[in-house]
C-alpha cells in the first residue's frame, strides 16, 4: 500500500522535528529553572513578545526574514548531498556587493526601481561567487566543502573588514560604511510601528522560486538525483560535476540575497563586524528543522525568529539570560541530528505490526 | 639598531609561541579525532568550554592546576556529546559539530551570568605558573605533540586508532572493536582541546573572557589539515599559523606600513585551501574520515 507508507514517511518527517523542538524547549525551561527564573513569566514574555501587538509580530517577521533566506541556502545545498556551513562568508560578500552598488551607483531619473533590485542582483551575484567556488574546488578538485566553506568564511570576515576599513567608509571613527542611497532602501512600516520590511515578500517568493527549481525543474531533479546518489546519477548521463557547481552557486546566491535584504531592509549600511555572526549556523538548524523543504524552512525559521525577537522581552520581564535562545537552538539542532536517537520510535512501532516478509 | 633588532626578534618569537600554544593543542586534539574516522569541527566549541571550565574550577578552587583538570573535565563532557551523537546514533558529524560549537557559546555565557552575575569576563583566577620566561602551558603544548606522535605512529594502539579512521570494516574484521577505538580519538580531542581552552584563560591570562576562543578553534581545524592530519606536521602548521599572527603585531611595531593586519589573518585559511586543492603539496583526510560505522550483524 504505497498510499500508507507515504503518510508514514511524511509523518517522520515532521514527527521528528517536532519532537526534537519539544525537546528543546524542554532544555529551555530547565535552564530557566536552573536560572532560578519562573518559566511561567517566560512564557507570558514569549506570548508577548509574539503576539502581543501587531508591531511586535512584525519585529518576529524582521527576525525571520535572514533565516528564511539562510535556511534555504542550507537546505537547497543539502539536496544535492553538499553541506553549505559557508553561508556566513557568502552572507557578508552579498552585504559588501550590495553597499557599492547602493552607495555609488546612481539609478538614472525615471528608473529608481532598478536601484533596490541591482543592489540585491550583486549581492546574490557576490554570495554565488563565494559559494561556486567551493563548488568548483569540490567538482575540480575534490576538496570536502565543508572544510572550504569554513576557510572562506573566515576569509570573508576580514577582507570584508579590510575593505570596509580601506574603502567603504567616509572616515576612521566611523564603524561602518556609507549609508545606501535611499532609493535602494526597501521600504519599511509593513506593520505599523514595526521595522518590517518588503524583504519578507522577496523572502518568500525566493521559497516558491526554491521549491519550484528543486521539485518542478530538470535542474532541481538533477540536483536531487546527485544528493541521492552521484554514481547512479553519473551513470544516468547527469554531469554530477556541474551540479554540484550550481549548486552551490545558487545556495550562495540565496545566502547572498539574505546579507543584501539585511542591508537594504534594516541596516541601510555594512556595519564593522569584527566575529562570525552566526546567520549560518542559524540557517543549518532552520533547514534542519525545516526538514530541507521550502515550507518546513519557512515554518522553522518562523519558530526560531520569535525565539530571537522575544529574547529581549523575555531577558526584560522574566529575567532569562538570552543566552538560553542559542542553547535552546543549539538542542534541537542535536536531536534533530541524531537521527538514531529516534529509532526507539520506530522499533516500538514495528512491534505493532506484523509485516508479511 | 641591532639591539632593537634583538629585541623585536624575541618579541616575535615569544608571540608567536604564545599564539601557537592553543592552536597546537586543540590541532592535536583534532588529529586524535579525525584519525579515528571523526571529523571534529567541535574543536573551537570544545576550546571555548575548557577555557571556561579552566576558569571556573580555578575559581572555587583557588588552585590554578585544579583548574586545568577543570578544563579537561568539561571538554571531555563537550566532545562526550559529540561522540556519542555521532558514533552511536550516526549523527551528521558536521551538525553534531556546529550543535556544539552554538551549545559552548550558549553555555558558557550563561554561566558567567549564573556564577559571576556577569557578563563579558569572569573577575581574576588563579593562572598556571611561567617557568622561565614561558608559561608551563607553552611546554606542555611541545611535549604533548611529541606524545601524540610517539602515540599514534610508534604503539599498536596508534596503529588501531589510524586503522579504524581508514578502514573500519577491516580493523573491525581483524578484532579491532571500532567503535572503543572511535571513542578513545573523540574523547581524547576533548582532552586535548579542554586544555587548549585552558591556555587561553589560565595560562596566557588569568580569567575567562566570553567568546575567547574567537575563532582559534577553526584555525587549528585548518592547521590539522595543513600538517596533514599528523601531530608533527600540526606543530609545523600551528607554528606557522601563530607567527603570521605575531607577525602583524611585530609589523606594527616596527612601523612597516602596506599590509593590512586582515592579510595576516587570512593567510592560514588561504594556505590551507591552496594545500587542499593540491597547489601547494597535498593533503588528503583519512579515508573514512566523517563516515558513520554501522555494524552490520
Amino acid at each position: 500500500m504505497p498510499d500508507q507508507s507515504k503518510w508514514k514517511a511524511g509523518l517522520r518527517a515532521i514527527g521528528i522535528p517536532v519532537l526534537a523542538t519539544i525537546v528543546g524547549l524542554l532544555v529551555g525551561i530547565l535552564c530557566i529553572l536552573i536560572a532560578g527564573k519562573d518559566p511561567v513569566l517566560a512564557a507570558k514574555a514569549f506570548y508577548r513578545a509574539v503576539a502581543g501587538e501587531p508591531r511586535m509580530f512584525g519585529n518576529v517577521l524582521v527576525s525571520t526574514i535572514p533565516l528564511i533566506f539562510t535556511g534555504l541556502a542550507v537546505a537547497f545545498a543539502y539536496r544535492a548531498g553538499l553541506f553549505n556551513i559557508g553561508v556566513e562568508g557568502q552572507y557578508l560578500m552579498a552585504q559588501i556587493a550590495t553597499v557599492v552598488v547602493g552607495v555609488w551607483w546612481t539609478p538614472p531619473q525615471g528608473f529608481e526601481w532598478l536601484h533596490p533590485i541591482f543592489a540585491l542582483g550583486a549581492g546574490a551575484v557576490a554570495g554565488a561567487i563565494w559559494g561556486g567556488i567551493v563548488g568548483l574546488l569540490k567538482a575540480w578538485k575534490g576538496v570536502h566543502e565543508v572544510i572550504n566553506s569554513i576557510m572562506m568564511n573566515w576569509i570573508a570576515l576580514f577582507l570584508a573588514d579590510w575593505l570596509l576599513k580601506a574603502y567603504l567608509r567616509p572616515d576612521n571613527s566611523r564603524a561602518a560604511s556609507y549609508d545606501l542611497q535611499q532609493t535602494a532602501w526597501l521600504s519599511q512600516g509593513l506593520i505599523e510601528g514595526s521595522r518590517l520590511h518588503t524583504g519578507i515578500w522577496i523572502a518568500l517568493g525566493t521559497a516558491v522560486v526554491v521549491w519550484i527549481i528543486l521539485f518542478k525543474t530538470p535542474l532541481g531533479y538533477e540536483i536531487r538525483a546527485v544528493g541521492h546518489s552521484p554514481g547512479a546519477a553519473e551513470y544516468g548521463g547527469i554531469s554530477v560535476a556541474r551540479a554540484l557547481i550550481i549548486t552551490m552557486a545558487i545556495s550562495g546566491a540565496i545566502a547572498g540575497m539574505a546579507g543584501s535584504v539585511q542591508t537594504m531592509g534594516l541596516n541601510h549600511r555594512f556595519n564593522e563586524t569584527t566575529a562570525l555572526l552566526g546567520y549560518g549556523f542559524d540557517g543549518i538548524a532552520v533547514a534542519l528543522v525545516g526538514r530541507l523543504h521550502p515550507v518546513g524552512v519557512v515554518l522553522a525559521a518562523l519558530l526560531f525568529g520569535a525565539l530571537q525577537a522575544s529574547s529581549g522581552l523575555m531577558q526584560a520581564m522574566a529575567g532569562v539570560p538570552k543566552a538560553v535562545v542559542s542553547i535552546v537552538q543549539a538542542a534541537v539542532i542535536f536531536f534533530v541530528a541524531a537521527e538514531g536517537l529516534w529509532s526507539f520510535l520506530q522499533r516500538r512501532r514495528a512491534k505493532k505490526e506484523v509485516t508479511p516478509a | 639598531m641591532t639591539v632593537a633588532f634583538g629585541t623585536i626578534l624575541l618579541t616575535f618569537i615569544m608571540a608567536t609561541l604564545r599564539a601557537t600554544t592553543p592552536l597546537l593543542l586543540a590541532a592535536l586534539g583534532g588529529v586524535f579525532s579525525e584519525r579515528a574516522g571523526v571529523v571534529n569541527i567541535a574543536l573551537e566549541g570544545i576550546m571555548l568550554a575548557g577555557a571556561w571550565g579552566a576558569a571556573y574550577f580555578s575559581f572555587i578552587s583557588g588552585s590554578a592546576w585544579i583548574g586545568l583538570l577543570g578544563a579537561v573535565f568539561i571538554g571531555v563532557i563537550m566532545a562526550g556529546l559529540h561522540a556519542v551523537a555521532s558514533i552511536k546514533y550516526y549523527a551528521d558529524q558536521v551538525v553534531s559539530g556546529t550543535a556544539i560549537n552554538l551549545l559552548a557559546v550558549g553555555f558558557t555565557e550563561f554561566m558567567l551570568n549564573r556564577i559571576w552575575g556577569q557578563a563579558g569576563s569572569s573577575p581574576e583566577v588563579a593562572s598556571l605558573p611561567n617557568i622561565g620566561p614561558l608559561n608551563f602551558m607553552i611546554y606542555l603544548a611541545f611535549i604533548l605533540a611529541i606524545v601524540s606522535w610517539v602515540a599514534l605512529y610508534r604503539t599498536p594502539w596508534g596503529l588501531r586508532l589510524r586503522s579504524v579512521g581508514e578502514h573500519p570494516l577491516a580493523a573491525d574484521t581483524l578484532g579491532i572493536d571500532v567503535f572503543k577505538m572511535r571513542y578513545a580519538g573523540v574523547l581524547l580531542s576533548g582532552v586535548l582541546g579542554g586544555l587548549a581552552g585552558a591556555s587561553l584563560s589560565i595560562g596566557l591570562l588569568s580569567r575567562f573572557v566570553d567568546g575567547m576562543s574567537a575563532g582559534k578553534g577553526f584555525i587549528a581545524l585548518a592547521a590539522m589539515i595543513f600538517g596533514k592530519w599528523n601531530p608533527l606536521g600540526a606543530v609545523g602548521a600551528t607554528l606557522l599559523f601563530g607567527a603570521s599572527q605575531s607577525l602583524s603585531v611585530i609589523f606594527q611595531l616596527m612601523g612597516i606600513q602596506g599590509i593590512p593586519t586582515q592579510f595576516f589573518n587570512m593567510l592560514p585559511y588561504v594556505l590551507t585551501m591552496l594545500i587542499l586543492a593540491g597547489f601547494v603539496g597535498k593533503s588528503v583526510a583519512p579515508a573514512a574520515d566523517g563516515i558513520p560505522y554501522r555494524k552490520t550483524n
